[in-house]
């Protein structure tokens, strides 16, 4: 479904990425850990069109997406949670999820989508009004995980969406996690959190410092020595 | 005239002046709430609004119904040019250092200046804005209101109501919202970016050009420096009323018009311009983030 070659990202004279190849098969969760800084945003950002690709190819659905724009990408049905949420912290929750549903033009599956946000985070419904600035962490977790999903994605880039929140609601947004994939839509789950990324995702791929270094399937990484003493403490 | 009388007339007077600097502070504080620029050029889209409608009134003479026609050809010629200036001046600058899209904008402002000043059509020279003849009407025997104050108050009122609208409840106002806030997050929501940064420049170049007809009624001498106060007026509101916040601009015109009239209609014409800047320091001072505006700044 989507297809990473070799990517090459540079910021100014920071070469960020090296020949980062990865793939995601429909249906699936996969997940990209990593230590601070090894990448993780960095890669997801290239996917969106956010940074430009210096060398290497991303493929989705067939599409060459190596040079298309952020909002074009959109519109193919690949959407990007980003890390640290970044909700209009402006404009009212309704107008978030507008916002979410921004290139559709299908009133009647726009108004089904409402339906399914409302029914999987009934928090968001009771405060449709109210300013997205004024919710808390988890609530505005859940709206920007809601907000993407009214573009109605076949793809979701999910980055760091544990960060910051208590034990409790990180169990909630990673059943919410699973929820949607198994309702239709594959995942790309960018995570610090390795032991819980690991225990929800089918495959994953370690980075460090800008490359691939490890990759397979999460069990087994889990259970791997190398990676049990880099990222899982032990 | 006794106090009471004088005072009402210049607040009057100050309302309709500053709805003027409130319409071109709308597109100080638009722009700047979405691409971080005081566009210096804004004040001079007003001057080519004005001539825009002075060829067409030329034309067609003046009568009520010829001088609102005015404004759509002011409008779409001024929105036009504004959308070009973002395009060609501001947008290849965009990811560089703000100081040099500031630059731009006052080099694209002495362009439209001594552009219209060497264009022959234009020259110069002052020209007579053609205008109606003066009616007053008297309220109470306490103000009288002449029919370019009520012009002006009834086109201020109805474009803000437009604006109003545009901004809060269609899809691409909220989109301006959302761009303001957060242009990486926008796009990642599948907005065209660059499409909505157009569209505030539509909205305050037609903005400016309304307030280019409307200024050009009440102080009817156009000539290409003409916008360069009101231009210094309204940004000045803007920064006044919290630069970036739109109820901000229109609360910024209106006290910076009224501290205008007041000054001239009871301390001293002179001492106008100084008070109006003196206002700038002082809030600049007291309240840095104007008075609606949020310390980091909600912006549109
Ligand atoms: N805008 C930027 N300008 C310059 N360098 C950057 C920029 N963004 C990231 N970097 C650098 O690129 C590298 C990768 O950063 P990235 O944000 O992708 O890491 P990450 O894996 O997402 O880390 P974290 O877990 O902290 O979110 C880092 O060395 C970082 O310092
Ligand atoms: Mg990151």
């Amino acid at each position: 479904m989507l297809k990473v070659e070799n990517l090459d990202v540079y910021y100014g004279n920071i070469h960020a990425l090296h020949e980062v190849s990865f793939e995601v098969k429909e249906g699936e969760i996969v997940t990209l850990i990593g230590a601070n800084g090894a990448g993780k945003t960095t890669t997801l950002h290239a996917i969106s069109g956010l940074i430009p690709i210096a060398a290497g190819s991303v493929r989705f659905l067939e599409q060459d997406l190596t040079a298309a724009l952020p909002h074009q990408i959109v519109q193919l049905g690949l959407a990007h949670v980003p890390e640290g949420r970044r909700i209009f912290a402006n404009l009212t929750v309704k107008e978030n999820l507008e916002m979410g549903a921004f290139t559709r033009k299908d009133p009647k599956g726009i108004k089904d989508d409402y339906q399914m946000v409302f029914t999987r985070f009934p928090r968001l419904k009771e405060r449709l009004k109210q300013v997205a600035g004024t919710l808390s962490g988890g609530e505005q977790q859940m709206l920007a995980i809601a907000r993407t999903l009214m573009s109605r994605p076949k793809l979701v880039l999910m980055d760091e969406p544990s960060m910051g929140l208590a034990p409790l609601l990180v169990k909630e947004i990673f059943e919410i996690i699973k929820e949607i994939n198994a309702t239709g839509a594959t995942i790309l789950l960018v995570e610090q959190n390795a032991q819980l990324a690991l225990s929800i995702a089918n495959r994953a791929y370690v980075l460090e410092t800008g490359r691939v270094v490890l990759q397979g399937d999460a069990k087994e990484l889990a259970n791997s020595e190398e990676v049990r003493k880099a990222y899982l403490g032990g | 005239m006794d106090f009471l009388q004088q005072f009402c007339q210049q607040t009057l007077n100050g309302l309709s002046l500053g709805s003027i600097y409130a319409l071109l502070a709308l597109g100080y504080t638009m722009v700047y709430g979405i691409i971080k620029l005081i566009n210096f050029a804004h004040g001079d889209i007003l001057m080519v609004g004005a001539f825009v409608s002075y060829f067409v009134l030329k034309q067609w003479g003046i009568t009520p119904v010829t001088l609102m026609l005015s404004f759509l050809p002011a409008m779409l010629f001024c929105l036009t040019l504004g959308v070009t200036m973002e395009k060609l001046c501001y947008k290849p600058l965009r990811n560089q250092p703000r100081i040099n899209s500031l630059i731009t904008a006052i080099g694209v402002s002495f362009l439209l200046e001594n552009g219209a000043r060497v264009l022959p059509m234009i020259g110069p020279n002052p020209r007579v804005f053609p205008t109606l003849p003066v009616v007053n009407y008297n309220w109470f025997g306490l103000v009288s209101i002449s029919q370019v104050q009520i012009l002006v108050f009834v086109v201020a009122i109805f474009l803000m109501l437009v604006l109003n609208y545009i901004v809060s409840f269609t899809k691409i106002g909220k989109a301006m919202r959302a761009v303001s806030f957060d242009k990486g997050a926008s796009a990642l929501m599948g907005i065209n970016v660059d499409r909505v940064i157009s569209f505030t420049f539509v909205l305050g170049s037609s903005l400016a050009a309304a307030a280019g007809i409307l200024f050009a009624s009440a102080y009817p001498q156009i000539e290409p420096y003409m916008g360069i106060m009101p231009g210094m007026k309204a940004f000045i509101a803007a920064v006044l009323g919290g630069i970036g916040s739109i109820p901000g601009a229109v609360l910024g015109g209106l006290i910076l018009g009224v501290a205008e009239t007041l000054t001239k209609g009871f301390l001293s014409s002179q001492l106008s311009d100084a008070i109006a800047f003196g206002l700038l320091i002082l809030i600049l001072v007291v309240k840095p983030s104007g008075l609606l505006g949020k310390p980091m700044g909600e912006k549109v």
